[in-house]
Formats: structure tokens, C-alpha cells, sequence
């Protein structure tokens, strides 16, 4: 029962993520512009999805280049679509009414409902609760949703395929960016990237000043999460590196430097295309016309502010 | 020469700024930061795949593109758009403010409600954009309508982060502990969550006066 909460059926739920890209790579042959490499680059983003933990790292890492190579020589495109028109929509809307607002409301509800389920895991003779796998929370929750939204709306079924590969060649390469990016962070962990800047920062830090070691260790938490995209990996290597030596030996509160040195790192978040899924993503799908910045720009006066706000907050309730 | 390791920060930050495909960039950095710090070409294909398996949970939300294409064929943005309208003084800045108060209690209890995917899109976003349409009195120009969906997902993004570490065992707050242990700092992890609340309260009045300029710039648009 355990390893199948935890293991399989969490993978059932990739496997239908999986489909949703045959699917959008099937439709892709109606492509007019870049039709092989549509359907291969979809193809291969199933074959992720459903197989990932059955093919061996280097074929999958092999098909991520394969991948790139079919952007970057822009082998991948969005196909000619018809959307319903705007008296359609109107006109459901007016027929069904408020119930429309029910698939989008389960998916919040359950996925809440469903993170509070805990099951045991027995280990050497020991059980310990454990929440249920995210993919399972969400999965379910959308599963049950897709159901309801059927009983409601009765659409045909291939408007609703043909509306779901026009969404996902929109949102198209940029969902793939978070997950490449965390590869990116292994990669840059194992060639020791971290060291080197933590480092080349620790070098230029004064001691013996409260303030200047405040500044340093608020932006090195800044920079470095602009850099890994990651406010967690950068955590670990500022606090030991400036943080506890700087901030906290000079008689800082730990629990208060520890928790603004974090939301610090927040701030560097808000800031960088490397947080894809935070704002690369959301352009895409919220179909932006700029792609990349929108969401950057919208952020970047709260987290200038923010970055200012943490400095003071540290001299004044941290010592 | 250790600093040749940065070369891969280097090819992101050139790739971004000079808009060059993503995806390509990306792993071309990975590739060649493996490659100059001594990695060989299968190791960093192994990296790269495995870690790149291991984080799909970043990508589940694809399940949710057939509900959202149901739902936005059989109009539930209008729908979203009739409500909002039969309010008196709506306007996009009150329906962003009514978010963020809402989603940074939901964060700091640890409740799942959010995501640009799940909320944004099919809620969020076309009841701003209604509002802010009618606060105008008129069609958004077409600048207004990207800092409507900008603005929306800051929002998100604000409530989401400011207030996660107001919750106990949450994984930030849980990596803080432990990260405190190692430099041999004993603290509880309910110390660390208090002291997250003004971050929190802060960043929840720093968003309500953007969105509240937001706004007014709005309503000077309609005046034109």
C-alpha cells in the first residue's frame, strides 16, 4: 500500500500528463510550419513524462538535448487553431451560469482536502505518517475536476483536445523550463559552483560591523538566489558563509536573521528569469506579450523595497 | 583558475539578455560549466536527466490544461466578468487586494489555494481584468492589459513567499532550523515562524499600495 501511494501512483497521474503531450504532438501534424519537429519535440516530452523513471538518466538527458536542439533552430511551433468565438462563449455562459466556477474551485478544495491525508509508512517496524505525494494531490484533484467540468458543460471531446494542444504549444517550451533549471542547479552543484562564489563573497566582507555585515549578507542572499533561481540552495551556502559569521556572531537573533535572511532570498526570486515557474511560466500562461519580463517587471519595485525593508527590520528586531 | 566555473552564469545571463532560445541556453550552460569543471559528457547528460525526472512534479499542472480548456470555451471569463460587473466601486487594484489577503492567510496556514495555473488564469485574472474594465468605463488599451496580468501574478507570487515561513513545518522554515543546527544554533521552529509575521503584514500593505496606484492610473486612463 505504501509504495503504491508513494511510488505508483504517482506516476500513473505523469503517465497522463504523458498523454496530454502524444496528444498535442498528434495534433501537431496539421502543422503547416515545422511539423517533424513538433511532433518530435512533443513525442519526447511525453516519452519524459510517462517513462522518466524507466529510461536510463543518460537517454533522457540525451532526448533534453535533442530537445534544444529543436528550439534553438526553431523546429517547434504553434499550429492554426480555431477558438470558439466570443457570442459562443457569452451565450454558454448565460445558459450555464454559476456552476462554471465549480472545476476550478474542486481543484482548490480537494488539493486542500487532500493535504491534510496522512498515511503510514512502516520501516523497520517503525510507522510514520506521511503526506501524500503532490503529484497525487493534484492529480486527483484535476481528474475529478475534468469529470465535473464534462457533466457540466458537455463539450465534445475533440474540442476539448483540440483546446488543450493549443494551450500547451502556447505555453509550449517554457513548461519544461523549471524542471531544466533544477538540472541546471544539480549540475551546478556538483562542479562546485556554490564554493567558488561563496568564496569569491566571504573575501569581501568586513567583520566588526553590524550594519555592513547586515548589507552583505541581505545581497549575497539576493544575488545568489538571482543566480541559482533557488532562495534554498542559496540559504545554505550564505548562511554559513556570512550570515552566522557576520551577522549572528556579532550577537544577531538566529531565529529572526535566520527567517529574514530567507524571505531576503525571496526578494532575489521575485527578480530572475531563473525562477521559471515563478515568472517565466506565469507569462505563458497567462499570455503575455512580453514572454519573458512581464511578471519581473510588475515585482521588481516590491522587491527593491523589500531588499531595503529586510536590512532595517535586521537592525532593528535581530539585535 | 576556479572562476572559469562561472562560465555557465555567464551564458544565462548573455541567453536572457539577448533573447536567444531558453531551452538551448540553459542546457548549453549546464554542458559547458560540466565540461570546464572536469565532469565528463555522459556524467552531465546523467545529471541533467535525472534531475531533470526527478523535478516533473514542477510540471503537473499540464493536467489542468483540459479542464481550463473546457472551462474557457464554455465561458466561465465571462461569466467571471457578468459577476464583477453587477458590483458597485469594483475595480481591478480592490479584487488584487481581496487577493492577497486572502492568499498570504491561506500561505501562512499552509493551505493549498493558489497558483498561477489553478487560480490565476481561470479566477483571478478575468475578475481583475473585469474590474479594472469597469472602473475605467471603457476597454483596457492593450499596455494596461499586460500590467493587469503582470500584476496578477506578482500578486501570487507575493502571498505565496512573504508568508510561507509564518507556518511551523513548512519546508523553508524546517531548512532555517536545521541550517541554524549545523552553525550550532538551537532554535525552535515556532520562534522562527513568529518572527516571520512582519514580513508578512509588511509586504501585504506594500501590494495593496501598488495595486491601489495601479488604480488610479487606471482611472486617469479614462480620462484621457
Amino acid at each position: 500500500m505504501a509504495s503504491f501511494l508513494g511510488v505508483y501512483l504517482p506516476e500513473l497521474f505523469y503517465v497522463l500528463c504523458g498523454l496530454v503531450c502524444f496528444d498535442t504532438a498528434f495534433r501537431a501534424r496539421k502543422n503547416k510550419r515545422a511539423k517533424a519537429g513538433t511532433i518530435l519535440f512533443w513525442t519526447l516530452t511525453g516519452l519524459i513524462f510517462m517513462l522518466g523513471k524507466l529510461l536510463p538518466s543518460v537517454v533522457t538527458g540525451s532526448m533534453l538535448v535533442i530537445m534544444g536542439c529543436l528550439t534553438v533552430t526553431k523546429q517547434v511551433s504553434m499550429g492554426v487553431f480555431q477558438e470558439a468565438t466570443p457570442q459562443f462563449r457569452k451565450a454558454s455562459s448565460e445558459r450555464i451560469g454559476s456552476v462554471i466556477f465549480l472545476p476550478a474551485l474542486t481543484v482548490g478544495v480537494l488539493s486542500l482536502v487532500l493535504s491534510f491525508v496522512k498515511y503510514n509508512v512502516i520501516k523497520d517496524g517503525v510507522a510514520t505518517p506521511t503526506s501524500l505525494n503532490g503529484a497525487i494531490m493534484t492529480g486527483t484533484a484535476c481528474v475529478v475536476a475534468l469529470i465535473l467540468a464534462f457533466a457540466i458543460c458537455r463539450p465534445k471531446v475533440s474540442e476539448t483536445r483540440e483546446d488543450t494542444s493549443r494551450l500547451l504549444m502556447q505555453v509550449g517550451a517554457s513548461c519544461l523550463l523549471p524542471q531544466l533549471l533544477g538540472a541546471l542547479g544539480s549540475v551546478f552543484s556538483e562542479a562546485g559552483v556554490g564554493e567558488v562564489i561563496s568564496g569569491m563573497i566571504s573575501s569581501v566582507v568586513p567583520s566588526g560591523n553590524r550594519l555592513l555585515g547586515v548589507i552583505v549578507y541581505v545581497i549575497g542572499m539576493v544575488i545568489f538566489t538571482m543566480i541559482m533561481g533557488n532562495a534554498f540552495a542559496a540559504f545554505t551556502v550564505i548562511t554559513a558563509g556570512i550570515g552566522v559569521p557576520f551577522v549572528i556572531a556579532q550577537g544577531g537573533n538566529p531565529a529572526i536573521i535566520g527567517v529574514l535572511g530567507m524571505t531576503a532570498g525571496y526578494c532575489g526570486t521575485l527578480m530572475t528569469p531563473m525562477a521559471a515557474n515563478f515568472n517565466i511560466v506565469p507569462c505563458a500562461v497567462l499570455e503575455t506579450k512580453d514572454q519573458k519580463w512581464a511578471v519581473i517587471k510588475a515585482q521588481l519595485p516590491m522587491a527593491l523595497i523589500m531588499i531595503v525593508i529586510h536590512v532595517i527590520l535586521m537592525m532593528v528586531l535581530g539585535f | 583558475m576556479e572562476y572559469i566555473k562561472l562560465i555557465g552564469i555567464v551564458i544565462i545571463c548573455l541567453g536572457f539578455a539577448l533573447k536567444l532560445d531558453v531551452l538551448a541556453t540553459v542546457i548549453a550552460a549546464g554542458i559547458v560549466t560540466g565540461l570546464v569543471s572536469g565532469l565528463d559528457f555522459v556524467r552531465i547528460l546523467e545529471i541533467l536527466g535525472d534531475s531533470f525526472v526527478s523535478n516533473r512534479l514542477m510540471s503537473i499542472f499540464l493536467i489542468m490544461f483540459p479542464v481550463i480548456a473546457i472551462i474557457e470555451r464554455y465561458g466561465m471569463k465571462e461569466r467571471a466578468a457578468y459577476l464583477i460587473g453587477r458590483i458597485k466601486n469594483a475595480s481591478g487594484g480592490k479584487v488584487l487586494s481581496i487577493w492577497i489577503v486572502v492568499r498570504s492567510i491561506a500561505s501562512a496556514l499552509n493551505i493549498r489555494i493558489g497558483g498561477h495555473v489553478q487560480f490565476i488564469r481561470p479566477l483571478i485574472l478575468p475578475m481583475t481584468e473585469a474590474a479594472a474594465r469597469k472602473s475605467k468605463g471603457s476597454d483596457l488599451t492593450e499596455a494596461e492589459q499586460e500590467r493587469v496580468k503582470g500584476l496578477s501574478a506578482a500578486t501570487e507570487n507575493f502571498g505565496n513567499f512573504f508568508a510561507q515561513n509564518c507556518f511551523p513545518t513548512s519546508a523553508s522554515v524546517v531548512l532555517i532550523q536545521s541550517g541554524m543546527a549545523v552553525a550550532g544554533y538551537d532554535v525552535g521552529l515556532s520562534d522562527i515562524a513568529s518572527s516571520a509575521i512582519y514580513v508578512m503584514i509588511i509586504s501585504i500593505v506594500l501590494t495593496i499600495i501598488q495595486v491601489y496606484l495601479f488604480d488610479l492610473k487606471i482611472k486617469k486612463g479614462a480620462k484621457k
